[in-house]
């Protein structure tokens, strides 16, 4: 079968302009952290006169970077495991269980989606303080109360996605464990997760991308000492000098790592998502 | 949504006659609760907990005075909601005119994402060579870090050493002078901008990831029968996806309705009038004020708004599909 002109033309029209549309603010992104500070000051150019790697040096002296690279790399991992581990067992119950309170479930995995941050920021802020006050746990200024933040924002959305996974997976499974004495835990670890693999790299993916790119909490909840980089790329502009060409060469070394992951397993995400959300 | 619903039919009904013929509770009957205990705990500590406080606060005189002893703040009632509904009051002026630049920019920011991600997904339905590179391409905006993508285009966006203007005035030649796109009533269509740009991937993922499911005969038989191609997408393409689309322009529209990343990066302290969305007002007026019972009022307005326009939504949508 043939294409029809119209429908080349559109095809071609669509991904042109689409591609410059998705590619500019990341080349302005990767050629201006290659330039020195006074030409990212004056003019824009698209073709620096001089190249340079000193931003991608410099820039963990402006701000202590390296510290905010390790709070969020701490903040995200942890968040990410306790998440998925959590989503794993809700997940689990949700697919192979008939129980009273069930039908909320779906219910409950949108409205959240519905709360506006900023209505449970501050109150949350106050507990995070009473509880600190009351028991002597800390949680604002430490990355404890980052995680268990960031771990509830991506569970909803985890454990819809890791149900829809499981509810793939054939219940003969199930049924031939049971026979050979598996009880409902060891059918789980032995059979539900091993073939569920893609699933659980995309709900990790999804988890990880979530609190690392978390920017409201963060700019609460943290202090000094467990600052992310969500935060700490906000910094480069509040001293006299706007530095861009250190911002976007930070911007650079914080997408780097997130990007790549995210593309070499993009075919399990579509997977993933295609298991929650396409039936 | 459409997942659960799968759930639900799979087994409920075998499960409802199970539940009436047995009496005694079966071995076991705990374990699901058990399974599901720690997930319900956080969201109860970290969400419900902290929304229903939340609620709480809009009732009461929380302002800079009683923030460290809140505790003792007084109870005054309805006043906090009040204010914020009273249109001939600076407050409630501020919030409508808030509420009335997020329901634009709700709309081309949900809209123009989805025809962009609809047209990415049709454009790459087809196998060709270098379709894996594009369809790598257009999900970069999603892979990186919100912040990273939003700081670039603020770069872009300075009057003076910003692309966009260079492009405008010093590339094509544009007659006048270089304008501020941050500051004034450019900023609503920088911020428009900047949304679209973070979120079209997302609605191009979730459509390509539908379209794989629909079988590519269907269209060979349509074609066969002389339709074109826009008439295929219509009539085809379309209805297919319609589970899909159900659940993606609900998540989108609250997630773009409550957005407060985009404008919070994008325009740091200073808060042009043109792009005071609502989540960033309901925050500045808040932070900024110290008046968070007030601020806690306009939060629970907005999430009361939210609610009901959902719920309109899901209704309308199950309603045509029992009729279809």
């Amino acid at each position: 079968m043939h294409d029809t002109t119209g429908t080349k033309v559109f095809r071609v029209i669509t991904i042109t302009a689409l591609s410059i549309f998705t590619i500019i603010p990341i080349y302005v992104m990767v050629i201006s952290g290659l330039k020195p500070l006074k030409d990212v000051q004056g003019a824009f150019s698209w073709w620096p006169e001089s190249l340079t790697i000193q931003p991608y040096i410099d820039m963990w002296k402006t701000v202590p970077l390296a510290d905010y690279f390790v709070n969020s790399v701490i903040v995200s991992v942890s968040a990410t495991l306790l998440s998925l581990i959590i989503a794993i067992f809700a997940a689990y119950a949700v697919s192979r269980y008939t129980f009273r309170g069930r039908s909320l479930f779906s219910g409950a995995v949108l409205s959240t989606q519905m709360l506006p941050g900023v209505l449970f920021l501050l109150p949350l802020f106050l507990i995070f303080v009473n509880i600190n006050t009351n028991f002597g746990v800390q949680l604002v200024g430490t990355r404890a109360g980052l995680i268990i933040t960031y771990l509830t924002f991506s569970l909803p959305f985890s454990i819809w996605m890791l149900a829809g996974y499981f509810n793939g997976i054939p219940r003969e499974l199930d049924e031939a464990a049971k026979v050979d004495g598996c009880g409902p835990m060891r059918t789980l670890f032995t059979i539900i997760l091993p073939t569920a693999r893609p699933g659980l790299v995309a709900v990790a993916i999804y988890s990880f991308m979530t609190s690392w790119g978390e920017v409201l909490f963060a700019s609460v909840m943290t202090t000094d000492a467990n600052r992310t980089l969500a935060v700490g790329l906000q910094l480069y502009s509040t001293q006299t000098n706007v530095y861009w060409n250190q911002i976007m060469a930070a911007s650079v070394v914080v997408s780097i790592p997130i990007v790549i992951g995210f593309l070499l397993l993009q075919k399990n995400f579509v997977a993933g998502l295609t298991a929650g959300a396409v039936k | 949504m459409s997942a659960s619903t799968a759930v639900k039919n799979s087994g409920s009904a075998a499960g409802a006659a199970g539940r009436r013929a047995r009496k005694p509770r079966r071995a076991g009957w705990w374990l699901p609760y058990a399974l599901l205990a720690p997930a319900v705990i956080f969201e109860l500590v970290i969400h419900i907990v902290p929304m229903v406080t939340g609620i709480w606060m809009s009732f009461l005189k929380l302002t800079k005075m009683y923030i460290a002893n809140w505790g003792n703040a007084p109870f005054v009632g309805t006043k906090n909601y009040q204010v914020a509904l009273d249109f001939n009051s600076a407050v409630g002026m501020g919030l409508l005119k808030s509420f009335g630049i997020t329901v634009a920019f709700t709309i081309l920011v949900v809209g123009l994402s989805w025809l962009l991600g609809m047209a990415a997904a049709v454009a790459l339905q087809k196998v060709f060579p270098g379709r894996a590179v594009f369809r790598t391409l257009f999900l970069i905006p999603y892979a990186l870090p919100m912040y990273a993508g939003v700081i670039a285009w603020k770069f872009i966006l300075q009057k003076d050493n910003g692309a966009l203007n260079h492009l405008l005035f010093d590339n094509l030649g544009l007659p006048g002078d270089k304008p501020f796109w941050l500051i004034g009533d450019n900023a609503f269509f920088a911020v428009v901008i900047v949304a679209i740009w973070r979120l079209w991937p997302f609605a191009f993922l979730m459509l390509m990831a539908g379209l794989q499911s629909v079988p590519t005969d269907i269209y060979e038989a349509a074609s066969v029968d002389g339709a074109k191609p826009l008439r295929q997408w219509w009539a085809i393409t379309l209805p297919l996806l319609r589970p899909v689309n159900m659940s993606l322009v609900l998540v989108m529209f609250l997630w773009t309705f409550n957005d407060f990343n985009t404008p919070f990066v994008l325009f740091g302290g200073s808060q042009p009038p043109a792009g005071d969305l609502i989540s960033f007002h309901i925050y500045n007026a808040s932070f900024l004020t110290w008046n968070f019972g007030s601020g806690a009022a306009m939060s629970v307005l907005l999430l009361l708004f939210l609610s009901v326009v959902s719920g309109i939504y899901v209704l309308f949508m199950n309603r045509r599909k029992d009729n279809a």
